[in-house]
């Protein structure tokens, strides 16, 4: 087979929480297409369901109903280890709050997925020395998580997610606990790996920044897909991007 | 840098690896070294219990002084603190381990989205608890049993300190040893298992 178009689809996505006798349609309904190789950003609202579809995608959660196919294989049909090989070699993950592993240092993270994906050690440091330098990071390889900035334990973890040369790399508001122009590294830099190495990147997100760098915006409402923007179609300033969300 | 790896390619799904015993030795004893004052403080919960319980059999190896039903008497009292020890002990040790999973749920959440499979989490904690087992239950013996011992010094019954007295002591330690191991992997196996089942999703969620 060669490099089929779209390395995810979702198919009538559903998930619900239950709480007492409150039912929370989180996803209802979910019909999605992701290009190879796009960055793409899911914005929407507070409580409009990014999150959970992010961990739907991810094979973080499973939905209640719909499916979620990763370069045409149904997630739905594997197993405890094909699911782990999946999160280890196909998806990075990034998330708002960092997640590194506060016992290890920098280049321990990073060298970490490249242990589960059955690296010998030396071949894991070297990889996880190019990552970091590639996230401009060489220079802190052995510092722990408590002794970076939140940009620089971002970087970590963006590192980390590459570690094992994913197809997809799934952030969750990762600019959510940084401040602007943190941000705005952090976001230049994802688009760069976008750019340089093809890796696709699908972001959740509420930062507005996000959408100049978007090759496309899935808008995202109480669960569902309210519209899908082109960049081209976006150029307007951030008030009106709201607005349209509005409409 | 390339971008095609075999996580790319579409066709049967793979499996993850199994990793073998050292690697996860490796990570719960870095894990152990850095969190080492959270560490110590849920091996002295299970130093604490086992030393409450072998000072409680310590006792039991200097002879009786009463007589009779006095002395039934007597050795049913060491009983029945010896089964309250070792129920104090358990529920310390219990709480411990509770403690020492749950307010790690997030660091499994993550380390599945890195590929862990369930079973090297549960690895993972069976060393870590199992080290702290071996060492919080040595300690504790030593600990309980001296302290016994030396009150039994100071009380003028250094007659009693013979060798009978050394190899009770001895064989109350492996014991002691024994249960230790048994009631903290008992303790920490159920929840270690919970935690490594959770989705990633619902491990990543929790805030301790
Ligand atoms: N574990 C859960 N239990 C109960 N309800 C949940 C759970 N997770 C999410 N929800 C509910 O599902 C809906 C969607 O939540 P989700 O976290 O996906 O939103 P979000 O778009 O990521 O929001 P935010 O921008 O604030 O992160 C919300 O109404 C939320 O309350
Ligand atoms: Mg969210």
């Amino acid at each position: 087979m060669g490099a089929n178009e779209y390395v995810v689809r979702t198919k009538g996505l559903v998930k619900e929480f239950h709480m007492g006798d409150e039912v929370v349609r989180a996803l209802n309904g979910v019909d999605l297409d992701i290009k190879r190789g796009e960055y793409l950003s899911i914005m929407g609202p507070s409580g409009s369901g990014k999150s959970t579809l992010f961990n739907a995608i991810g094979g973080l959660d499973r939905p209640d109903s719909g499916s979620v196919f990763i370069n045409d294989v149904d997630m739905a049909q594997l197993d405890a280890k094909e699911l782990a090989y999946l999160r280890c070699h196909t998806i990075g993950y990034i998330f708002q709050t960092f997640n590194l592993l506060p016992s290890m240092t920098a280049l321990e993270n990073v060298t970490l997925p490249t242990v589960f994906a059955g690296m010998t050690t030396d071949e894991g440091i070297e990889r996880g020395i190019e990552v970091l330098n590639l996230v401009g990071l060489g220079h802190r390889l052995h510092h722990r998580p408590t002794q970076l900035s939140g940009g620089q334990q971002q970087r970590v973890a963006i590192a980390r997610a590459l570690a094992n040369t994913p197809s997809i790399v799934l952030a969750d508001e990762p600019t959510g606990n940084l401040d602007l122009k943190t941000g705005e590294e952090i976001i230049a830099l994802l688009r760069e790996l976008n750019q340089k190495e093809g890796v696709t990147i699908i972001s959740a997100t509420h930062d507005y920044k996000m959408v100049d760098v978007s090759d496309r915006v899935v808008w995202i409402r109480d669960g569902k897909i309210a519209k899908i923007e082109e960049r081209a179609d976006i150029k307007v300033s951030v008030g009106e991007v709201e607005g349209a969300l509005e409409t | 840098m390339s971008v095609q790896t075999a996580g790319n390619m579409p066709g049967a799904p793979q499996q993850q690896i199994q990793l073998p015993l050292s690697k996860a030795w490796e990570i719960s004893l870095k894990s152990i070294r850095i969190r080492l004052g959270r560490s110590l403080i849920t091996a002295s919960g299970i130093l604490l219990g086992i030393a409450f319980f072998s000072s409680v059999r310590t006792v039991t190896l200097f002879p009786i002084k009463a007589a009779g039903p006095a002395a039934i008497a007597e050795q049913s009292r060491h009983s029945f603190l010896a089964i309250m020890a070792l129920l104090v002990c358990f529920v310390g040790i219990m709480n411990s381990m509770l403690m020492s999973v749950t307010e790690r749920f997030r660091e499994i959440g993550t380390m599945k989205c890195l590929g862990a499979l369930d079973g090297f989490i549960v690895t993972l904690f069976i060393i870590e608890a199992g080290l702290m087992g071996v060492l919080g239950s040595a300690f504790g013996w030593l600990f309980g049993m001296l302290i016994m011992l030396l009150a039994h010094l100071a009380g003028g019954g250094a007659h009693d300190v013979n060798g009978a007295f050394f190899s009770g002591a001895a064989i109350q330690g492996v014991q002691a040893e024994i249960i230790g191991i048994v009631m903290t992997l008992v303790a920490s196996i159920p929840t270690a298992v919970r935690a490594a089942k959770m989705p990633p999703a619902a491990a990543l969620r929790s805030e301790v």
